[in-house]
């Protein structure tokens, strides 16, 4: 009887976990475990956002093994919707937007308010990759440059709201695709000369506080209690922590509230104040080891589109964790680009999973389309 | 075609498998520069960072001393502090000043005045941790900031102990006042290697006792070592270290004296020292006009500084101390007891004054038209006559007169116990050579000896010296350092050190010359020039009256005061001690532009000297500050 009942059961659980890559989720679940570990303590003053990741968490999975179930082809029927969407409430942000923090961001949909700049860290490379898929056989100059459009559109927008960091984020999304696309080197180092050379030209673009967030990265001396202080700080923690760290809970920086932003942008401060070199090594392990399996299903994938959206969406995850360490730690410039899978915040964990999503099914489906 | 299909597929496989690897190296080369970083950041910096680390947390807290007080020799507070709530800004904990500012008025009462003060200290006190907007808050208001404290970091407050002196304007040049510590007083502390222990405090001595008895009144400050947050709020003390409280001082002074004197020279400016001669212990050391010292506590404000500064009165001289005054004919007794000393004169020995002394082309005129007289020396002290002491003088020499002068303490400093005292001149040939330049002012002309002679001309003294020189004389010769420091008592273990009399120097006199000096200084209170001053006396005295000339008058004219401004007028002097046996107290007195010694500074001494031997006119007792809970 319990026999006949377990062999049903059993199906039912491989049926579920089937698209769940194991490797994959292990790492995402280790990296949520310390980012959990990390939160009680940065969090020490508001419990309230503990319980609020693990529901957050929760909810990022669902998302995930929902993403997991659906084939990648079915994935590039809804590129081009899912851009045109994420353009539309964009274009609809500018015009309409809340402004919070002196920046139009938020879209008030009556019962719920969103973001419509995050949709597009995950329609970006969606649609970039449909594109060149469509394109394949044909690949020239002329796609490129479309693709850069594409690309540049929506970035501008973003960018206006102001929102550096998205912006940076989408513009990397894009930038994988076209990059994995093939783009010749020539053009490449003429892409890469060109942003150079429109640097100043973006400088005039920039909003004060974003001039001052890179000024003061090249000497948070100047200000030391203006802009300059959450670097100064954020850097004294990082260092403080040693090799060993000051062990958890114990950090002074974050716990007499040295560290701003410390369960969000700046968690890293405080994981690194705590455990110091060890477990900055070991969090840098846990994505190195995130990043290459996510590129290894990227080169096993099946078609091209599945190709160019497993390794930009890889990409991306590692430029979320290049920026924010860079930043903690004083080698980039302030900009609001959340830890991955540590930070407290649960908008960051529902696109990161759905990325990890989109990279079990295709993991998953690698070998239906081969023949 | 399958093939070549299949071979396309490889190679754009390699292709991008190709780009994956570079993207993976890429991702490595970044990792790696992490790391690079973490490495310098965690183990290369390490010591430097966790330094940083632990100078956020840790706030070395000095807990300042409560400064010593000050009493007159019977106990009476003349400087003290009491407890009051202070609001402070931590000019480096707080972004925009003035937006704060705006904010706590919202709160509590933040005056114009309060502002000024805050911004003049933001710029005296540079690099203060923390700066009062405002003093003496009401419970009321203490209450409602403790409400609103979480909208205020880097304000708060504070229980501070103000200085405070109940007897406002009584005795204020010698207590002097404490201020805010400034740039040069901050470099004055560096020197002397006190910066630690002025870490907590905020106050100095600025002049009087509370500036030259600042090492005893100041106290050793404790520390605290507490761990902040990054509002700089102390989360817990780590460890501590009691301050020990300065020093009290106990002073020689008799406040009461000091009142009757104070009172006694009315609205008139002026000074008056009074010296216990048997100890060199001053009993009164009074400077008119005063000033309230309070005012200065705080930080005064400009429109009182302002008028302290610019009033012609000049209420922050300390004219016992630094103010110089010719001494006139009170210089008499000693030209006389030089006379004496040095052989040129017997008491018997007369002159016939005929109203003036003809020297060369120029008369020296006599007070009295017609002259004395016949005069010998005891009426030329008695009577003050002028001629007796133009010869006198041309006999003597300059040098002479200098040398033997000198030895009173004329024209050098006496070495009280507190600080800015003036040196004034005692002339000679020598002084006058190094006091000019040019050639022929270097020259001593004889006919400047003889006005030296009636105690005008180049020398100047202060009223201390005077004061020491009449103690000197009625101490037959044996001179104390004056001091206004009976001892001083240390709060913790009640030791008192007392400031033991000091001789500075015994004058070698022949008791039958002091004895006539003595004589003919009592006549003047009797039948002389002071004798219409302490008529019915009810003890007996030795005095001399003096007249100061301000400005030289022509020959030929007669002084007249009605015809001079006010600040042309002579300026008044006596010099007395009593009992005439056996001296309890010795005093000179200075009235500015008040005419005939006789006159407007007899009537003075007379006043003190009645207080102090026979306790006549016992003052009203001090006043007291208004409106202030005292607590020490």
């Amino acid at each position: 009887m319990l026999g006949n009942l377990q062999q049903p059961l059993k199906n039912l659980w491989l049926s579920f976990t089937d698209n769940i890559d194991p490797p994959l989720f292990a790492l995402a679940l280790a990296l949520l475990a310390l980012g959990l570990i990390t939160l009680v303590s940065a969090a020490q003053d508001t419990p309230a956002r503990i319980s609020s990741q693990v529901a957050s968490i929760l909810v990022a999975l669902a998302v995930m093994w929902a993403v997991a179930q659906f084939q990648p082809q079915t994935m590039m029927r809804f590129a081009v919707p899912a851009y045109v969407l994420g353009l539309a409430l964009l274009l609809a942000v500018a015009l309409f937007g809340d402004v919070v923090n002196g920046a139009r961001r938020w879209l008030n949909l009556g019962i719920v308010r969103i973001q419509p700049s995050e949709i597009m860290k995950i329609a970006m490379p969606l649609m970039l990759a449909w594109y060149f898929d469509k394109h394949e056989a044909t690949l020239r100059l002329r796609e490129y440059f479309v693709a850069t459009l594409l690309l540049l559109v929506p970035v501008m927008l973003i960018a206006r709201q102001p929102d550096l960091g998205t912006a940076m984020l989408v513009t990397a999304a894009g930038f994988y695709v076209i990059f994995l696309a093939g783009l010749s080197w020539k053009l490449l180092v003429g892409v890469l000369l060109a942003g150079c050379a429109s640097l100043p030209f973006l400088w005039s673009l920039m909003h004060d506080y974003q001039r001052r967030r890179i000024l003061t990265l090249l000497d948070p001396a100047s200000d030391p209690l203006g802009a300059g202080y959450h670097i100064i700080q954020s850097v004294i923690a990082v260092g403080s922590g040693g090799l060993a760290g000051k062990g958890w809970l114990r950090g002074t920086q974050a716990h007499l509230e040295f560290i701003p932003e410390r369960s969000t942008d700046f968690i890293f401060a405080v994981f690194s104040e705590e455990f110091g070199l060890i477990g900055n090594c070991l969090l840098l392990l846990l994505y190195l080891l995130l990043i290459a399996r996510g590129l290894a299903i990227a080169a096993n994938a099946p078609t091209f589109f599945a190709r160019l959206l497993a390794g930009a969406v890889t990409l991306t995850f590692f430029t979320y964790a290049f920026v924010n360490m860079g930043m903690v730690s004083g080698i980039l410039p302030v900009v609001g680009v959340p830890l991955p899978l540590i930070s407290f915040g649960g908008t960051a964990l529902v696109t990161l999973f759905f990325g990890i999503g989109i990279l079990m099914s295709i993991h998953r489906h690698r070998k239906l389309v081969q023949t | 075609m399958r093939l070549t299909e299949f071979k396309d597929h490889q190679r754009e496989l390699h292709h991008f498998q190709l780009r994956i690897g570079i993207a993976a190296a890429f991702v490595l080369a970044a990792f790696s520069l992490l790391l690079l970083r973490f490495v310098y950041l965690q183990i290369v910096q390490y010591d430097y960072y966790r330094t940083k680390a632990e100078d956020n947390r840790i706030s070395i807290v000095p807990i300042r001393p409560n400064r010593g007080l000050i009493l007159d020799r019977g106990g009476t507070v003349l400087a003290r502090n009491y407890s009051a709530y202070t609001l402070e800004i931590s000019p480096g904990k707080v972004n925009d000043l003035e937006k704060t500012i705006n904010e706590l008025e919202t709160i509590v009462e933040i005056r114009a005045s309060d502002r000024a003060r805050f911004k003049r200290l933001m710029i005296e006190a540079k690099g203060a941790i923390s700066l009062p907007i405002r003093t003496r808050l009401s419970d009321e208001e203490v209450a409602r900031f403790a409400v609103n404290r979480y909208r205020f970091p880097g304000v708060d407050i504070q229980a501070r102990l103000f200085r405070q002196y109940p007897l406002n304007e009584l005795a204020s040049h010698v207590t002097g006042y404490i201020g805010r510590i400034n740039d040069r007083d901050v470099a004055r502390i560096e020197e002397a290697g006190l910066g630690p222990n002025y870490k907590g405090t905020d106050h100095i001595g600025k002049t009087g006792l509370e500036q030259s008895y600042e090492g005893e009144l100041h106290g050793v400050t404790g520390y605290e070592q507490v761990e902040v947050d990054s509002a700089g709020r102390g989360v817990r003390t780590l460890s501590r270290s009691s301050p020990t409280p300065g020093n009290n001082l106990v002073l020689t002074l008799d406040i009461r004296l000091q009142q009757v004197a104070e009172q006694a020279f009315g609205d008139k400016r002026g000074a008056l020292v009074a010296i216990e001669p048997s100890t060199g212990g001053i009993l009164a050391f009074v400077s008119r006009p005063g000033f309230d010292p309070n005012l200065f506590v705080d930080g005064i404000d400009p429109a009182s500084w302002d008028q302290l500064n610019t009033s012609s009165e000049r209420p922050m001289v300390n004219r016992a101390l630094a103010g110089t005054y010719p001494p006139g004919s009170t210089f008499k007794p000693y030209m006389a007891l030089a006379a004496l000393e040095l052989g040129k004169r017997t008491p018997q020995q007369t002159i016939n004054d005929p109203g003036y002394f003809q020297f060369g082309n120029h008369r020296f005129r006599d007070d009295k038209p017609g002259g004395h007289g016949v005069v010998d020396m005891y009426k030329s002290i008695v009577q003050s006559c002028d001629t007796y002491y133009y010869v006198l003088g041309n006999d003597l020499g300059i040098d002479n007169i200098a040398r033997f002068i000198g030895q009173f303490g004329f024209g050098a400093k006496t070495g009280i116990d507190v600080e800015g005292e003036a040196t004034g001149v005692l002339p000679s040939q020598e002084w006058k050579r190094r006091r000019f330049k040019k050639p022929e002012q270097k020259k001593w002309y004889p006919g400047e000896t003889i006005s030296i002679g009636i105690g005008q001309g180049y020398n100047t003294y202060t009223p201390l010296q005077m004061a020491q020189a009449m103690a000197a004389l009625a101490n037959n010769g044996t001179i104390y350092r004056p001091h206004l420091v009976n001892y001083i008592e240390n709060i913790g273990s009640g030791e008192r050190s007392p400031i033991e009399p000091r001789i500075e120097r015994t004058i070698r006199l022949k008791p039958e010359n002091l004895e006539f000096i003595k004589r003919a200084l009592a006549g003047v209170n009797i039948e002389g020039t002071g004798a219409r001053a302490f008529a019915k006396a009810e003890y007996t005295s030795a005095g001399k009256t003096g007249t100061a000339q301000v400005v030289a008058i022509k020959q030929n004219e007669k002084y007249n005061e009605k015809n001079v401004a006010e600040r042309h007028r002579d300026h008044a002097l006596f010099i007395a001690f009593a009992p005439l046996e056996s001296p309890k107290i010795a005093l000179a007195v200075v009235v500015e532009n008040a005419g005939f010694g006789a006159r407007a500074a007899a009537p003075i001494a007379r006043e003190i000297l009645d207080y102090y031997l026979l306790g006549k006119h016992i003052p009203q007792p001090a006043a007291e500050a208004p409106g202030d809970e005292s607590n020490d």
